[in-house]
């Protein structure tokens, strides 16, 4: 019960950080900055990913009662996440977490890109926060990226033996620096000329160094953090959640 | 194990407020400092909005919805899923 009021903790106190009056933003590519062809292209590549978890989540929610519960926590919770600003110490600028990777652990990967969709196409049309030319990028790095990766990464981690919130907390920090590193190769590949690619997408990469890693490393916590409780909470809801996502 | 790690998360998250308070820096977004800077060199500045909520105020009257309604529907489905034990020990014991 101790440790369970101390994650209830840690959740309120970033509830709390959410009503901080900031308005910075992270990996989401702004309005206008991917040219036409880009912009549609990672469209093109979205959508079948969007389509699947659509039809995963009429599966699931068919199959199990619970899924539409957990799916819907999930999605509020991507939604909350990926628009909240922590600023980073040393480097006076703020990122956010994604997310993607805690939520793709419980509802599986194909959802999660779903629920992302959603989340940035809410930011992009009301909160000034990504944009609606660029949607389909940012579900690709957000989205496909951080979901995926942290899906795989606890998979294989919990594979290999390594303990449940290990396995997440590395679930959590991979997925978010997917998330940042395809972000980079988007940018690169619209802006920079084919000679000048990998030096762009080092540029930006290690632009993005200073507030991902330890962001990185906070967004692995979180998800060791929510992993536990929900394994000390409902261990009978993580195990078909579990026999579900890994059909 | 599973106690540190939450207790270290939590330390972590409310440590931030102070570091806000201390910080030297502007805090702006690394959207700006990585993303948009990096396309308005190549060319590629950013446009506004198609609906620009960043006008003032209610930018934090969007956001301060959002973090409501995000909060809500995630309570909501929060209570569906783990509020129920409780309830129902509570039931049991006549409370």
């Amino acid at each position: 019960m101790t440790c369970d009021r101390r994650i209830l903790g840690a959740l309120a106190a970033g509830a709390c950080l959410s009503l901080l009056p900031a308005t910075a933003w992270a990996m989401h590519i702004s309005e206008g900055i991917l040219p036409v062809g880009w912009a549609a292209g990672w469209f093109t590549v979205a959508l079948p990913f969007v389509a699947w978890g659509v039809r995963d989540i009429r599966r699931q929610s068919k199959e199990n009662p619970h899924y539409k519960s957990l799916a819907g926590l999930m999605g509020a919770a991507v939604f909350v996440i990926s628009c909240l600003p922590i600023p980073v110490p040393g480097t006076g600028s703020c990122a956010h977490p994604t997310g993607t990777g805690l939520a793709a652990i419980f509802i599986g990967p194909a959802p999660t890109v779903v629920m992302a969709a959603i989340a940035l196409a809410l930011q992009a049309l009301f909160m000034s926060h990504g944009g609606l030319s660029t949607l389909g990028a940012n579900i690709v790095s957000m989205g496909i990226g951080g979901a995926f990766t942290g899906y795989y990464a606890f998979r294989l981690c919990r594979g290999l033996g390594m303990p449940a919130w290990g396995a997440a907390f590395l679930a959590g920090l991979l997925s978010d620096w997917a998330t940042y590193t395809l972000t980079s190769l988007e940018l690169a590949g619209a802006l920079a000329d084919p000679a000048n690619f990998l030096k762009m997408l080092a540029t930006i990469l290690l632009a993005f160094v200073p507030t991902q890693v330890p962001l990185g490393i906070l967004e692995g916590f979180i998800s060791a953090g929510a992993y536990s409780f929900i394994l000390f909470r409902r261990p009978d809801l993580l195990l078909l959640l579990m026999k579900e996502t890994t059909r | 194990m599973r106690k540190s790690v939450s207790a270290t998360a939590a330390v972590l998250l409310l440590c931030l407020p102070g570091v806000l308070l201390a910080g030297g820096g502007s805090w702006t977004g690394v959207d700006e400092t990585v993303v948009e800077r990096y396309a308005a060199e190549a060319g590629r500045p950013a446009r506004e909005p198609i609906i620009n909520t960043d006008q003032g105020d209610l930018l934090l009257f969007v956001f301060a919805l959002a973090g409501a309604g995000g909060g809500f529907v995630a309570g909501y489905y929060f209570h569906d899923l783990f509020g129920r034990r409780e309830s129902k020990a509570e039931d049991e014991k006549g409370v």
